[in-house]
Parts: structure tokens; C-alpha cells; sequence
């Protein structure tokens, strides 16, 4: 399969920041430093038209290093075409930039991420917990939180 | 500037206009909505983590408790994605995507019809309601009868169907979406000329087509702001290319341009559904995929491979290759979308859902800022959105 038309343009202007681009069901996904998001999600806007930005959540790789993955499902209206980015975090410094000032629409979108998988997002105006109660401990999406929940004894019967 | 000190009420969780257990914090001056403060989280049941502990075909019937009044619209967006995952797309047999395409319709219209009923009920027009919900027990009727159930309908599977349509249901749909149009006119009948309907929704609400996808807004509240965006024809699955149907936009962005935008898209759903039944054919409903899809019983009682194939798969489910794709569906309320990320082993590493209400609803502060108190519940009403979705 052809290289995304996308993902060359990324390279030529972020060549340091690419990190990885994956092809899978005909689906592309770029992986880029998460220093360079901001940059990186403004020029896909910008230059190459993806105005929506249909979802952004986060994916914890316990046991691995780096251990979190944010991901950035994006969509250009204009040509129908969908593009998936990346982005590395690592345990020990779990912060990204907010985008809300490339899409609005970020803004419940990472509260969600910073409440349920404990990522936090700088310049973020309101980063308050969404789902969860406001006084709630812990993060429910990280793979080390029970699936009971904290303080009860683990589920006996069969999941499965 | 004497008096500039404002008042904030509280509204909800408990009140009938926030369809719902939402809970808004108001900052009012007088009558005139200063802030709004959406919070939501009071139905969160950890949808997303319970499935990381279940196969994916258990993962069904929790997406029918997403948005309950459109349960097969959330089956076919996760079914489709677990398809992506698999690389099946391409073996779904004809005649279980042409009644994917009859279900979800229906379902549209189901969904829509509660819209209608509710954000009639709560401007004050009680007749519309009792109306859209004398169709609705159509719907849920054929509903029971193709899944068993009149909610959770748990009726898709990855690769195809729970079951063939029951004999006689063809003529029932098709004498339903022969009525149905009749009954659209008379919703409009009721209200579109009417001028109370006309004084609490005109300009009530307005978003431009820019604030709206910057906002992240889907569905038919994002074509009422006059953006012209379709999943089913611009990035077409279950065979949507095939049918012939107008995507309904309009330019005003308001609660009344919402609502127009909402009925022409029952009609459409009704010309969808007529194309699909002329065109549905006898032949199988499940792909040929024996390692993912249940063998018919009388193959699991009487060949070996078939019982091997139902026990594997009941007891173990099925594992998809690593990898991670998103599928996106035009459901009722805007995209639906689906997330999902495999490790290889038979239940989702990561399931991320996208419900078109929770980023709607995240329009509704910068809608009602500035209007009347009042206005806050048509708006809501015409956002549509469903709890259950939004929490998960």
C-alpha cells in the first residue's frame, strides 16, 4: 500500500519528531514525540485539513516502556480521509500539552483521559474529573486498577 | 450598574427535562443564562474497563447499554469494528447487511422518535409525544421479534447475525415505512406551523458550522449548521453505498433547523429501508468464518469440527491479530465511534468509545450562554443526547 499523503508531508516538515508510521487495516497511524504535539496537530489542521478531531484517549501499555500511549483519532471533512497519531508518554512524567486550542472539542476529551487514565494536560483551563466523583482516588482505565475497584477482594466467579 | 450579583440554581440530576440524571449548575442574571455547567458521570458503569475482562463477543450486549434507545446502532458500530479487526469486512454475507441496514434504521427512526416526543413534551406540546411513542411500539414490536428483547437488543454479531428474520416480518416493516411518512407529516402538522413551536425554537441555540466542528458536533445537529458530512455516504459501510438517499442539511444552526433536519431524516430512513427489503435476497446471515462465528446448532450436534468450532469459541472467543483500528458509524445522534486495540488475545486490550452525545452535549454551555433560562431546555432537547452513552 501507498504512503499516506499525510505522513510525507509530517516527515518533511517534523522529520525529528516521527517516530513510527504503522499501517493496519488500511488505517495509518503516525507516532511522534510528545514534545512536538501542539505543532504537529496545528500543522495537520492548518496545512492539511484535518478540522475534526473525532476522538483523543489514552492507552495504558502496562509493563512497557514508555508505558501510556495518547491517541489522537483524526478527520478531514473535506476529503473523508482519517488519520490516527500517537503519542508516547512516560510513566514517570504522565503530561502533555492540551490541543484544545487546535480543536475545541479536546477540552471533555482529555478531562476524560486525565480522569480515567491519569494523564494530565498542561494549559488544560478546567482539568477537573468527569466521570469519576471529584474526590475519587486513582485512575479506573489504568491496567494496575482493580476491576472491582480498590478495598474489595477480587472477583471470584468467571469473567471469561 | 447598581445590582450586578448573580444566581446560581441548580438543575437536575433529578429533573425531567435533563432526559436524564445530567445535572446543570446555572449562573443566571435575572432570567438570562450567564454560565452553564454541564455535570455528568452519574450513570458511569466502567463499560470500557469491564470489556478489557470479557471476550469480544461478550462485549456485545454491554453496547446495547450505551444509548438505549438506539441499541442496535451501538451493536453494529462495535460489530463492525471487531470486523475491521479481523479483516472480515469483506465476508459478510449480502443478506445480514441488508438487515443490518433495515435494523439500524428502524433504529434511527426509534431514536428519533423519542427525540421528538420528549422535546416536544418538555415546550409544552403533549399530543406529538403520545403520537411518536404510538410508532415507537411499532418499532420495539419488530424489535422483540427479530431479537427477543424490546430494548437491549444484543441481535448483531462479528460476522453477521444472531438470527434470520422471523417469517412475516418483511410485510410488517414494509406496511410500517408505508404509514410512517404519513405520520412525519402529521408531527409537522402539530408543530412546524405552529407558533408557539416557532417562538421557542427560531434562533434559539445557534451555532455556526465553524463553532460546531471546532466543538467536535456530529449527526444531525453538526448538517443543521449546514456541513454537508454523512458516514453512511461519505465513508460508506454495511453496504450504505448502495442506496439511494438525500443527506438532509440545513443553514440556520438553530433548535428549529435541528428539528426540520431531524424529520427529513426519518422520511430518508424510510426510503433506505424500502431499498434494502426490495433488495433483500434468501442466503446465509453469517460469514464463513468457523473460528469466529457460532455454527449452527444443527452442525454443533452432528459434526464433530462444528462442535469443536462452538466449543472453542463459547469457551475462549476468538483472538484477533495485534493491532488497533477505529470505526466510525453515522448512528441517530452523530458519529459513533469505536476504538479498539488488540494485544492477540481474546478480549480488547483497550476499547475506547466514542458516543456522539458526550461531545455534543459539550456545545450546550456556549448555546445557552446568553439566552433565556428557558431556552436551556430546548436546547438540551435538541442536542438528543442519552445518559448512558455519555457516562458509559
Amino acid at each position: 500500500m501507498s504512503e499516506h499523503a499525510a505522513v510525507g508531508k509530517l516527515k518533511e516538515k517534523f522529520s525529528a519528531a516521527v517516530l513510527g508510521v504503522a499501517e493496519f487495516r488500511e488505517e495509518t497511524t503516525v507516532t511522534v514525540k510528545k514534545e512536538d504535539i501542539v505543532a504537529i496537530c496545528t500543522f495537520l489542521k492548518e496545512e492539511l485539513g484535518y478540522n475534526f478531531l473525532c476522538d483523543l484517549c489514552g492507552v495504558d501499555y502496562l509493563g512497557e516502556s514508555p508505558r501510556f500511549m495518547v491517541v489522537y483519532n483524526l478527520y478531514n471533512i473535506a476529503t473523508k480521509d482519517r488519520l490516527r497519531v500517537k503519542i508516547p508518554v512516560e510513566e514517570s512524567d504522565p503530561r502533555v500539552d492540551s490541543v484544545i486550542g487546535v480543536w475545541g472539542t479536546a477540552n471533555w476529551h482529555e478531562r476524560e483521559c486525565w480522569d480515567l487514565m491519569g494523564i494530565s494536560f498542561n494549559n488544560h483551563p478546567d482539568l477537573r474529573r468527569i466521570l469519576m466523583p471529584a474526590d475519587w482516588e486513582g485512575h479506573p482505565l489504568r491496567k494496575d486498577y482493580p476491576l472491582q475497584g480498590p478495598g474489595r477482594e477480587p472477583y471470584q466467579g468467571r469473567l471469561s | 450598574m447598581a445590582n450586578l450579583e448573580t444566581m446560581t440554581i441548580n438543575m437536575g440530576p433529578q429533573h425531567p427535562s435533563t432526559h436524564g440524571v445530567l445535572q446543570l449548575v446555572l449562573e443566571l442574571d435575572g432570567e438570562i443564562v450567564k454560565k452553564a455547567v454541564p455535570h455528568i458521570g452519574f450513570l458511569h458503569r466502567g463499560v470500557e474497563k469491564l470489556s478489557e475482562h470479557r471476550t469480544y463477543h461478550q462485549t456485545i450486549p454491554l453496547t446495547d447499554r450505551l444509548d438505549y434507545l438506539a441499541p442496535m446502532s451501538n451493536n453494529l458500530g462495535y460489530v463492525l469494528a471487531v470486523e475491521k479487526l479481523l479483516g472480515i469486512t469483506d465476508a459478510i454475507p449480502e443478506r445480514a447487511q441488508r438487515i443490518r441496514v433495515i435494523m439500524t434504521e428502524l433504529t434511527r427512526l426509534k431514536s428519533h422518535l423519542v427525540w421528538l416526543a420528549t422535546h416536544a413534551l418538555d415546550i409544552g406540546a403533549m399530543t406529538v409525544f403520545l403520537y411518536c411513542f404510538r410508532e415507537r411500539e411499532e418499532i420495539i414490536d419488530i424489535y422483540e421479534k427479530v431479537s427477543g428483547a424490546r430494548m437491549t437488543s444484543n441481535y448483531f454479531r462479528v460476522g453477521g447475525l444472531s438470527a434470520d428474520f422471523p417469517a412475516g416480518l418483511e410485510k410488517e416493516i414494509r406496511s410500517f415505512i408505508d404509514a410512517m411518512p404519513g405520520h412525519v407529516d402529521t408531527y409537522e402538522g402539530l408543530l412546524t406551523g405552529n407558533k408557539i413551536w416557532q417562538k421557542r425554537t427560531i434562533g434559539v441555540g445557534r451555532i455556526s458550522a465553524e463553532a460546531a466542528i471546532d466543538i467536535g458536533l456530529t449527526g444531525p445537529a453538526l448538517r443543521a449548521s449546514g456541513v454537508d458530512w454523512d458516514l453512511r455516504r461519505d465513508n460508506p459501510y454495511s453496504g450504505y453505498e448502495k442506496y439511494d438517499f438525500r443527506v438532509v442539511t440545513a443553514e440556520e444552526g438553530d433548535v428549529f433547523a435541528r428539528y426540520k433536519a431531524r424529520l427529513d431524516e426519518m422520511r430518508e430512513s424510510c426510503k433506505i429501508i424500502r431499498q434494502a427489503l426490495d433488495a433483500l435476497q434468501p442466503g446465509p446471515i453469517l460469514a464463513d468464518a468457523p473460528k469466529i462465528c457460532l455454527p449452527a446448532k444443527k452442525n454443533v450436534v452432528n459434526t464433530i469440527e462444528g462442535l469443536i468450532h462452538h466449543f472453542k469459541i463459547v469457551t475462549e472467543g476468538f483472538k484477533p491479530e495485534v493491532g488497533e483500528v477505529y470505526q466510525g458509524i453515522e448512528a441517530p445522534k452523530g458519529e459513533l465511534g469505536y476504538y479498539l486495540v488488540s494485544d492477540g488475545s481474546a478480549h480488547p486490550y483497550r476499547m475506547k468509545i466514542r458516543p456522539p452525545s458526550f461531545v455534543n452535549l459539550q456545545a450546550l454551555p456556549q448555546m445557552v450562554e446568553g439566552s433565556l433560562l428557558a431556552d436551556v431546555i430546548a436546547v438540551i432537547g435538541t442536542l438528543d443526547i442519552v445518559l448512558g452513552e455519555i457516562d458509559r
